[in-house]
């Protein structure tokens, strides 16, 4: 193998270690979750109900039953002034 | 009604095409209506199917001309291209060029580039299923060896190079995001990958749409490294593998031992 091809063979392998990271990190922040009682007043992403479930419609900040996407695993370590995130419904 | 053998079927998609002429000779209608005007309800029912057909496949390129533009501009491409296939996903194949000769679209240089893009996502939505090679495989990969291994694309794989920000323009008719000022004389890559379910479109830096034709040809990843920075001298790699990777355009690398 000539110096250029083993340059060029460790370039390829060294862009492709560096781009399964970056993917890897690009995806995870694809994974997402609902999170309730973390949104703030009329930036949820759904359900704030009775009567209303759809996204912006939240009437106060942090109501427990509007929930918000959050990248997956993050929701319950959310601390919000009232109470942590939840991946259910709560009633604050 | 008259039999398959003596019905002149040119003369018939002549008449279906120009208002001007009259309606087939063979044309019998029921209780003495007029031919003229049961061939006319005939003809506009075709042309109006053909024209809603390509609205629903070039919705951005509706969005940038105006619905009035957009079905005139439609109605002339019906008039000079028939469906080649009873599946009308694959109509509109020759839209984009048409729309680059189209002297009324002219001002819009970038609007053949959205409607390639556009036409490549619809294509994309129809292609095979396939799962991508997951990034855990990938990682496990001999990569001091990529140099000379080859990959399979994923079928719903296409790139559209253009002189213009094709991406951006499709992202900013996609989402309500605010965005800045485009410049249109920016030329950007798109990847239109069907990974799962869903179409997505990334773009890839310049020389990417070279790199993945290469790929695409069965070459090896050196091979295809040396296309692409022939095409753009500062060709970066990572960049390109990563959109390669998050859209999940490879389903098989292999490794040459």
């Amino acid at each position: 193998m000539s110096d250029k091809k083993i340059c060029a063979a460790f370039a390829i392998a060294g862009a492709f270690a560096t781009a399964v990271a970056l993917a890897e990190t690009a995806k995870a922040a694809a994974d997402q979750e609902k999170c309730f009682g973390v949104s703030l007043k009329g930036k949820n992403d759904c359900a704030a109900g009775p009567g209303t479930s759809c996204a912006g419609t939240s009437k106060t900040n942090y109501q427990g039953d509007a929930w918000k996407y959050v990248p997956k695993g993050t929701c319950t370590s959310i601390v919000t002034p009232k109470g942590k995130g939840s991946l259910e419904p709560i009633s604050h | 009604m008259t039999t398959s053998a003596d019905f002149d079927q040119g003369a018939f998609v002549r008449a279906l095409l120009d208002p001007e002429l009259p309606p087939p000779n063979e044309l019998e209608t029921p209780g003495g209506f007029p031919p003229e005007r049961r061939f006319a309800v005939y003809r506009n029912n075709v042309c109006v199917g053909l024209v809603d057909a390509l609205a629903e496949r070039f919705p951005i390129c509706v969005q940038l001309v105006g619905d009035e533009f957009f079905r005139a501009m439609a109605q002339c491409y019906v008039r000079a291209f028939q469906p080649r296939s009873p599946m009308l996903f694959e109509y509109g194949e020759e839209f984009a060029t048409f729309v680059s000769e189209f002297e009324p679209a002219r001002e819009l240089p970038y609007l053949p580039d959205v409607a390639r893009l556009e036409y490549a996502v619809g294509q994309a939505y129809h292609a095979a299923d396939a799962a991508p090679l997951p990034l855990d495989l990938i990682r496990a990969l001999p990569l001091d060896r990529m140099e000379s291994a080859t990959a399979a694309l994923h079928p719903s794989t296409h790139v559209i190079a253009s002189k213009h920000p094709i991406v951006s323009i499709w992202r900013r008719h996609m989402s309500d995001e605010k965005m800045g000022p485009l410049e249109l004389d920016r030329g950007e890559e798109a990847l239109v990958v069907r990974p799962q379910l869903a179409i997505m479109v990334a773009a890839l830096p310049a020389g990417g749409s070279a790199f993945v034709d290469a790929l695409r040809r069965g070459r090896t990843f050196g091979e295809a490294v040396n296309a692409a920075s022939g095409v753009a001298a500062d060709f970066n790699l990572t960049d390109c593998l990563r959109e390669l990777l998050v859209t999940g355009a490879f389903v098989a690398v292999s490794v040459a031992h």
